[in-house]
Parts: structure tokens; C-alpha cells; sequence
């Protein structure tokens, strides 16, 4: 049987498949956590705290977390509403670094956990400052 | 009708390997830019914020919206002589503004963010309305191209719904290169941009940059293929750039006028800079009297009936007014609008090489889209002509 | 016409027209798809809202600038150092790489075309401040395609770095320079890997960043911090309020603006002292 085209069509065949598998080849022997990430909140400041309890519940958190702070970006920076929010009794800052950071002061062991598990690279840090890790 | 691109000679595949080497070039000085900051990779600076690739924005509009010269002569007054250019000159925008648009995309610090500019429109913004004017152009050349080159290939007249579209991209046309004009004249800081015969003077070079470059494309299509647009249109094209550039030259006396006459210095300033120097800063001079004496070389060449008519010397005349135009329009315009800055002060610009290598990159895709759009125009016309 | 069944014939199609359908279709649904995901709301659901107490706020916010009041060298770094050093300003070398919110011009450049050769050789060596106008038509606000440069409420003309592509139209339109941009990655600063205030943000590679008038520390019932650490040589407030410092002092002394013949309204003033 003849092939008209077949060293062309090889040839393609190689470049599709060195595209297609290479999610897999790149990704090998890179530092990746293939267990489910483990979180810890246990900074000191969270310790301190009676009621241990986010702005909203775990399972909300981690679906829009981000939606949030979009939200609280556009808040403060084009609506100039810089009021602090009041949720469960306690007052919050509508801000990264001073608000979510106060109490979860770990980005190592705690939003680069997950980020680094799902292979998600956020650019908040690019400009948002972090707080230092204290060693506790 | 686009497989004519996969099939040609010796010399179309070298050239066509050339571009994409030129174009990796680009793409990878692009991205060292992104990474290292444009400090490191251009010559801007805090007072220079626009140089080489806003002018190749600038330039290229004008080259873009020249096709309505050859398209209005013949769709609007039955200019036969016309009848095997319009596509030439459809082509040639559909390549120059995405030279342009690419030129664009070059200069942002923050890519990514493109789709900002349409998720939060923003209509007192002129960048916003260019973005528009020049998508909308873009599809209608390509539209109009290759709606009337198929009808062509099949021996038929276009289909009668393409006649309004190609109407609005006669109207369109001018549209974009006032809109581009637009970006500089509106700013209350920049004197040397600041004049109501902005528009008009961009049309002008437009007019004679933009035909210039199609008589040397005409010229090369006539000599690598069995198609030939004709001699009539090409001296009509050569008759054309030659008043647009008369026109220009004029709006350059004009603009010399208003300035030393008045003796504003904000006015004065940026020329000095360009012609004689300014506070010690003499890079540009060459670059500008090689654009000035260029047109002048141009019009005589132009305006004499012999050496307009010589194909030699047509050649000649038609790069020295595409490179006159370009160096002006294309660089120094936009960096004399900085100089000197709101504090009065002069910081110089020259472009980096990191800088010419984007620059090429944008203009090598751009080219490689011409050649590809003509390799199928002549493909369709050497078929037709059996 | 060759024969066909009935069925076949409302089912023929050509594969050139089925391409077109399946590509119209594809760019439609992925369109729709994203602008729903755009459109869709934010879930966040805060029970109460409790306005912080004190908040500076105004219609029009403005400033005095007494020069006569800024004698030393000393007196000048500690107002700009006062900005950049809680803002994060990054501090190049190279003139041309330059970062700077407020600084200092001397008097012909701050005002071009009122020098002359005969004025008192003093005032012509005097630094003057000079920092964004936060004027009442902005060009830069004007030019921005994205709105990342915008007017608030309060007047501050402020930047949203989130939202800016860096295409510096806006500096290309301030007649007063007022904007810089990063041409280099701020953090490769030297001052700022020696030290960064941990309770705001830097800006990134690629995006302007100009005064915004402190709204941070306005918003905590603060003046700005050039204010604040010009021991009263500037004077801030709403000039819209007639009862204001500011006000007041606008209407006894007699005072300059930059470039006020090109209609932007600029909200800074100077007393030339």
C-alpha cells in the first residue's frame, strides 16, 4: 500500500505527539506535592484567637477566595470604600497583606501549599508584600 | 485558495525561512523585554515613554489606510486602470496593520492585560477607539480581498453584497489614520504634537508612503510572477505620492512657520532638537535631514515627467519617499514629542538593539502575510491567465 | 440533480458550510461562556459594615504648597522621603529608570517660561516640590483605555495597578510629568531590599504608579505623609468646603499653579515665599 506524503506525515505525527504528552515529560522529577496539600493554620495569631473562625466557612473560602478579593480590590482602590468589615463580631480589613495575612501570617505552608499543588501561580505577590515566616 | 502558499519555488521558500527567523528573532527579544523590564532592553526612559514601536504603529496606519487610493479611484470613479491593483493595495493594509497592531501589543508592560481594554471600554480614550477602528479595518480588507479575489478565481463577478463593505472601507480608511492622528493631537503637554493639521499631515505622508510602497510591490510582483498590474496604474500611483508629498513638504514649511515665527519655545524646541540639537543631544540630526533630504531627492525625481516615467528611477524615487516618510513619521516624530519634557529638561533616545529586533520581528510578520496574501494573488491571476 | 431520499436532502450540507456553522458556533459559545463567567456575581456575604471612624474625606481635595516655609534641605528629604519610604518607591540611579511621587525641581523648571534673568538668584537655585496636580480634567485620566487611571469621588486622580497594560498613554498626556513608570522590576531596588513597609504594596514591572494622595492613610483619618512630615509648610484639605484650612488660606495668600493656561485645573498650589 502507498503512502503518499508518509515522511511528511511522520514527521507530524512526532512534533503532535511530543505537544500532546507534554504536560507529562515536563512535569517530570519537578518538586510537586502528589498528596493533598496539608494546610496549616496554626500561626500564633490564630492561635491566639477564641473563636477560630475565617470571614466565611472553609468550603466558601477556597471556592472564591479570590472573587473575594477581587471584590475588596475594587472596593478600596475605585470606590474609596475603605470601611473596615464587620464579620462575626470582629473587624477586618478589606486587604491582603493586612487583612487575611494578619491571621495567616505562613504563605509558605499555607496559600503556597495549595497554589503549588494545583500549579496555580497567582501574581498577587509580584506587588503584595508577605509577611516574613516567624518561627514559632 | 490559500494552498497557493504551501507550494512555490527555490526563492519564495528562502525568503519565507528568512521571516521566520526573523520573526523567532523578534518574538524572543519580545519576551527578554517582558522579563527584564524595557529599561534594560529600549532606550526609553521616564521621560521618553514611546519610541521605535509606537512610531511603527504610527507609520504603518498610514501605509494601512493608503489602499483607499487605489480602491476609491476604481470602485467610487470607475477607474479601470485600476481594476488588477485594489487587491494589491486591500493586501498590503491587511499586512501593514498588523504590523501596527503588533507594534502595539510590543510596547505594554503588561500583556496579558490586553483584554482589559475591551472588558472596560472606556470611549474618551483615543487607544481604545484605534484598537476598534483598526480591528474593524482589518477584517473588512480581508473581507473585501478575499470575497473579490474567489469571485475572480471563479470567473465571476464579486457577489453584490461585498460592494457596501468595500464602500465603508473607503470611508473607514481616512477614519483610522485620523483616529491614530488623534492619539497625539488631543495632549495639552506636548506642543510639538499639539496642531489641528496633525490629521491631515499623517493623510499626506500617508498618501505618499503607502502608494510608493505599492509601486515597489507592483514592480517586484511584475518581475517574480506572470502578473503584471499594468504601467498606467503604476504611474498613477507615482502621480499620486507625487502631490501627497508636495502636500507634505507644504505642511512641513507650515509647521516651521507657526513655530519660529511665533518664537513659542515649545514649539521652536522639539525642531531644534531634531534639526540642529538641543542642550547637547544630537542624535537624532542624522536621522532627520536623511529624511528631509530624501524627500527632496523624491520630488525632484518625482516631478520630473522623465525620471518619474523610467522605471529605474521610479524605483529610486519611490524608497527614498517610502524611507523619507518612514524615518520621519516612523521615529522621530514621536520622540520629539518628548523632547524637551513638561520640566523643560532633554533626555535623549536611541533605540536599543534588544529594540530593532522586536521591530523586526513585527515587520517580518507583517511581511510574511504579504507574501503569502500576494503568492495567491498571483497563483489566481497566472491560472486565469491560463 | 441526482436522486435523493427525502431525509437525505434536508440533511445535506456542505462541509464547507458545516465548518463555517461549527466555527461561528464554537466562537459564540466560548464568547458567551466567558462574558457569563465576567458577568457572574461575587458570593461574598459580610453581615454588617462598620465605616471606619475619622475617614478624611472631600470633594475636591488640594494642597498648599508654602515654599517660604521649606528653608533647608533637610527640610525638603524629610517630606519626600516621608512618601516613598512608607509607599515603597523604588530608587534607581539612572535618571532615566527614575521612580518618583513627589520630588524636588527648581523654580524655572517647575515653571517653565516664568524665569527670567533677573529675578533674585536664589529663588532660581530654590528646590520646589513638585508631585501629581490631581487635577479636576485630568489628560491622563482622559487618555487611560482601561480606566486603571481615574478620578475618585473624593478627587484623588488614582491608579489601579491591578488593571493597568502599561501602554503609558498617560504619561505621554500629563503635561506636568507626574507619572513614572517601572521600567525595571522595583524589587531589584536597593532600598527596597534593604527595607519595605510591610503595610502596603509595591507596584510590578510594567505599570505607572504616581502620587494618589495617600487614600490609604486618608481613609485611617490621617494626612498624607508629605503633609504630615512638613511640620505645616504643606496644607491639605477640601477645597470645596469654605470653612477648610485650606480655603482660608487660599483666600489671604496669593498663589501659583503649574501650567494653568492648559485648562486641567490642578489642584496643587504654591506660595512662593
Amino acid at each position: 500500500m502507498k503512502i503518499y506524503n508518509g515522511g511528511k506525515i511522520l514527521v507530524g505525527l512526532i512534533i503532535f505527539g511530543a505537544l500532546v504528552a507534554s504536560p507529562f515529560y515536563l512535569n517530570m522529577g519537578k518538586d510537586r506535592a502528589t498528596e493533598k496539600p496539608d494546610i496549616k493554620i496554626d500561626t500564633p495569631e490564630i492561635l491566639k484567637l477564641k473563636n477560630k473562625q475565617c470571614i466565611e466557612p472553609k468550603e466558601l473560602m477556597r471556592a472564591t477566595h479570590m472573587k473575594i478579593l477581587d471584590t475588596w480590590r475594587d472596593s478600596i482602590v475605585r470606590n474609596g470604600e475603605s470601611d473596615l468589615i464587620l464579620i462575626s463580631g470582629r473587624k477586618y480589613d478589606k486587604s491582603l497583606q493586612n487583612g487575611c495575612m494578619k491571621c495567616h501570617s505562613n504563605k509558605e505552608d499555607f496559600c503556597d501549599k495549595c497554589h503549588g499543588y494545583l500549579d496555580v501561580k497567582p501574581t498577587c505577590w509580584e506587588c503584595h508584600i508577605a509577611p516574613k515566616e516567624k518561627k514559632s | 485558495m490559500l494552498e497557493a502558499a504551501i507550494t512555490g519555488s527555490r526563492r519564495y521558500w528562502i525568503w519565507v525561512s528568512f521571516l521566520l527567523v526573523v520573526t523567532a528573532i523578534g518574538f524572543i527579544s519580545w519576551l527578554r523585554e517582558l522579563h527584564m523590564g524595557s529599561g534594560l532592553t529600549t532606550g526609553l526612559s521616564r521621560d521618553v515613554t514611546w519610541g521605535l514601536h509606537v512610531g511603527q504603529l504610527t507609520f504603518f496606519v498610514g501605509v494601512a489606510a493608503s489602499a483607499v487610493m487605489v480602491t476609491l479611484p476604481y470602485y467610487l470613479h470607475d477607474y479601470k486602470a485600476f481594476g488588477k491593483m485594489t487587491i494589491l493595495g486591500e493586501f498590503l493594509a491587511v499586512s501593514a496593520v498588523i504590523i501596527s497592531m503588533l507594534s502595539v501589543f510590543a510596547i505594554m508592560g503588561q500583556p496579558t492585560r490586553i483584554w482589559n481594554v475591551l472588558l472596560y471600554a472606556t470611549p474618551n480614550s483615543i487607544i481604545f477607539w484605534d484598537l476598534v477602528v483598526l480591528s474593524v479595518y482589518l477584517i473588512l480588507n480581508i473581507l473585501c480581498g478575499w470575497t473579490v479575489l474567489g469571485a475572480e478565481r471563479k470567473g465571476v463577478p464579486p457577489p453584490a453584497w461585498i460592494k457596501p463593505f468595500i464602500i465603508f472601507a473607503i470611508i473607514w480608511a481616512p477614519l483610522i489614520h485620523t483616529i491614530t492622528a488623534f492619539i497625539f493631537a488631543g495632549l495639552p503637554g506636548r506642543d510639538h504634537w499639539l496642531t489641528s493639521l496633525q490629521a491631515a499631515h499623517f493623510l499626506s505622508t500617508a498618501f505618499a508612503a503607502g502608494p510608493s510602497l505599492l509601486i515597489i510591490l507592483s514592480i517586484i510582483v511584475k518581475r517574480v510572477s506572470r502578473f503584471d498590474p499594468g504601467n498606467i496604474a503604476i504611474q498613477t500611483l507615482a502621480k499620486i505620492a507625487t502631490y501627497a508629498l508636495i502636500i507634505h513638504i507644504f505642511f512641513i514649511g507650515l509647521e516651521f512657520f507657526t513655530a519660529f515665527y511665533s518664537r513659542i519655545p515649545g514649539h521652536m524646541r522639539p525642531l531644534e532638537y531634531l534639526y540642529t540639537g538641543l542642550e547637547g543631544h544630537t542624535e537624532l540630526i542624522f536621522v532627520m535631514w536623511t529624511s528631509s533630504i530624501l524627500a527632496a531627492v523624491a520630488l525632484v525625481l518625482l516631478l520630473t515627467p522623465a525620471t518619474r516615467r523610467n522605471e529605474k528611477t521610479l524605483i529610486l524615487a519611490s524608497l527614498a519617499v517610502f524611507f523619507s516618510i518612514w524615518l520621519d513619521k516612523g521615529f522621530c516624530f514621536v520622540v520629539s514629542g518628548f523632547i524637551p519634557n513638561p520640566f523643560d529638561r532633554v533626555t535623549g533616545y536611541w533605540p536599543a538593539l534588544n529594540e530593532f529586533f522586536v521591530a523586526a520581528g513585527c515587520w517580518s510578520i507583517g511581511f510574511l502575510v504579504l507574501t503569502i496574501l500576494y503568492k495567491i494573488v498571483i497563483a489566481v491571476r497566472e491560472e486565469n491567465a491560463g | 440533480m441526482s436522486y435523493r431520499a427525502k431525509g437525505e436532502e434536508v440533511m445535506s450540507m456542505s462541509r464547507r458550510n458545516f465548518l463555517k456553522l461549527a466555527g461561528v458556533s464554537a466562537i459564540a459559545g466560548i464568547g458567551g461562556a466567558a462574558i457569563a463567567g465576567e458577568v457572574q456575581k461575587s458570593v461574598l456575604e459580610t453581615t454588617q459594615i462598620t465605616p471606619k471612624a475619622g475617614a478624611l474625606t472631600g470633594k475636591r481635595l488640594a494642597m498648599v504648597i508654602d515654599m517660604g516655609k521649606l528653608k533647608s534641605v533637610e527640610d525638603i528629604n524629610r517630606v519626600t522621603d516621608a512618601c516613598h519610604r512608607i509607599h515603597n518607591v523604588p530608587h534607581f540611579d539612572d535618571p532615566k529608570h527614575e521612580v518618583k511621587w513627589i520630588w524636588t525641581e527648581t523654580f524655572g523648571h517647575t515653571f517653565p517660561g516664568q524665569e527670567h534673568k533677573f529675578m533674585p538668584e536664589d529663588m532660581k537655585h530654590e528646590p520646589f516640590l513638585v508631585l501629581c496636580n490631581h487635577c479636576e480634567y485630568p489628560a491622563c485620566v482622559r487618555v487611560c483605555p482601561t480606566k486603571a487611571m481615574f478620578k475618585r469621588k473624593d478627587g484623588i486622580v488614582m491608579h489601579d495597578p491591578h488593571r493597568c497594560i502599561g501602554c503609558k498613554y498617560c504619561m505621554a498626556a500629563c503635561p506636568y510629568g507626574a507619572i513614572s513608570y517601572n521600567l525595571k522590576d522595583p524589587r531589584l531596588a536597593k532600598n527596597l531590599q534593604e527595607y519595605m513597609n510591610p503595610e502596603f504594596p509595591t507596584r510590578a514591572i510594567g505599570v505607572v504608579e504616581k502620587c494618589m494622595f495617600c487614600f490609604e492613610r486618608l481613609a485611617k483619618g490621617l494626612k498624607p505623609a508629605c503633609v504630615e512630615a512638613s511640620n505645616g509648610a504643606l496644607v491639605f484639605g477640601n477645597v470645596d468646603d469654605p470653612a477648610s484650612e485650606i480655603r482660608k488660606l487660599l483666600a489671604s495668600k496669593y498663589t501659583i499653579r503649574r501650567k494653568p493656561e492648559l485648562g486641567e485645573e490642578p489642584n496643587i498650589y504654591y506660595i512662593l515665599g
